[in-house]
């Protein structure tokens, strides 16, 4: 009775453990999309401040896709921002990317405004940005332009 | 004025043997994982007393910190009016570092404790003697069973600990507090990714073999205890050794934040 009690109760411990890990893993980190079967675009922005990989992208509210990479483009200077965009979405090539902050403390996001021309595909490039809108900029605008 | 300097150097004397003497203990264990025989029977049997019956202490206070920390984001968050932040909050402080953190201060009070005073008084009653008397190796014997159980144990309590710390957060802030559960797991899977997890992995790992290495080192060095025998140096020790695994762990926790985040 004791040898299966012992036997049982370090299976339950592990069968838990493991399932905590799983859980955590696929469900709160979704590390489900192994090779996402989305396409990737890209946008230049004059400045993404405050972007980080992974932030969210949106068309209307809804999550389109994700930030796969933010670098410089060296010869605009400008950022160049990789997106994957989940198949079954399509977006135009007279769209809009913005970079835009979810309430006032809240982490920056794409927000995609669709256009009414010919489908993007895999490596395409949306032309139209709006960089993210730094309150400091603003601020020493209204400042010293007068 | 010349005694103080001899203490100053008589304590670094003996640190640096005690370091010495661990490090030797560390590689010993080590090496002895990948002889013959394998102790399986031992292994689930320290598996059993480390890990499952840790279980219930850690649910309980898994789910008490979690609690506690969305009450505490609760009120902060609701004066900055963005009370939606709510599950990266919880989640992300969970995994990154109470979880990992408290999982390892819960499996060092029950754990260490008890590993420490048994190895000593094994020690005491010469019992290690007696086994390299017979050709048994003591570190494969009594060492590594319990050390592999705790690095196989820890990163399990940990997840354990991170899934009902975040379920009980769920229960303050969408039961007691009246937010949206959809939004509060919405919020924790959009911000909690792959990396912070693997920290919150790589950091109870790190804490298993930190305090496992203590815990049994101090037991099995116990005859070098300088003043102290018998069942006084038994209580010293284990006393020594909760306290120095607790601090190389925080400190531990320090080192991989900075490497880690």
């Amino acid at each position: 009775m004791k040898k299966v009690s012992l036997e049982f109760v370090v299976g339950l411990f592990l069968i838990v453990g493991l399932s905590a890990i799983v859980y955590l893993s696929v469900v709160v980190s979704g590390i489900s999309g192994f090779g996402s079967d989305g396409y990737q675009l890209s946008a230049k922005f004059e400045n993404s401040s405050g972007l980080k990989r992974g932030a969210v992208i949106e068309i209307a509210g809804v999550k389109i896709g994700q930030v796969e990479s933010i670098e410089l483009d060296s010869e605009t200077q400008e950022s160049m921002v990789w997106m994957s965009i989940d198949s079954g979405v399509e977006i135009q090539d007279d769209a809009v990317a913005s970079i835009r902050t979810a309430g006032i403390i809240g982490d920056k996001f794409i927000k995609v405004s669709t256009g009414g021309g010919d489908p993007l595909v895999d490596g395409d490039e949306i032309i139209e940005t709006e960089p993210s809108i730094s309150i400091e900029e603003l601020v020493s605008k209204y400042m010293f332009d007068t | 004025m010349f005694r103080l300097i001899k203490l100053i150097g008589s304590s670094t004397i003996l640190f640096v043997e005690e370091l010495g003497r661990f490090t030797d203990f560390l590689y010993q264990v080590i090496k002895s994982i990948f002889s013959r025989p394998f102790g399986g029977r031992d292994l689930i049997k320290q598996l059993e007393f480390i890990g499952a019956r840790s279980m219930s202490i850690i649910i309980l206070s898994g789910l008490f910190t979690g609690m506690v920390l969305a009450l505490l984001f609760y009120s902060v968050l609701t004066r900055l009016g963005s009370v939606d932040l709510m599950g990266s909050a919880v989640g992300l402080s969970l995994i990154q570092e109470l979880g990992p953190v408290m999982a390892a201060i819960m499996v060092i009070a029950r754990v260490g404790s008890s590993t420490c005073a048994e190895i000593a008084i094994m020690r005491n009653e010469q019992q290690f003697d007696a086994l390299t008397c017979m050709a048994v190796n003591p570190y494969r014997f009594v060492m590594v069973p319990r050390f592999l159980a705790a690095i196989i144990s820890v990163p399990l309590l940990t997840a354990i600990f991170n899934v009902v710390g975040i379920f009980g957060g769920y229960i303050v802030g969408v039961y007691l507090k009246g937010l949206s559960g959809t939004l509060y797991l919405q919020n924790l899977i959009d911000k909690i990714g792959w990396e912070e997890l693997r920290m919150s992995v790589i950091k109870s790992f790190v804490f298993a073999v930190i305090f496992i290495w203590i815990s049994m080192a101090k037991g099995f060095f116990v005859h070098f205890e300088k003043g102290v025998s018998g069942a006084e140096a038994v209580s010293l020790v284990t006393t020594k050794a909760v306290v120095a695994s607790a601090i190389a762990m925080l400190f531990a926790d320090y080192i991989s934040n900075s490497f880690l985040i």
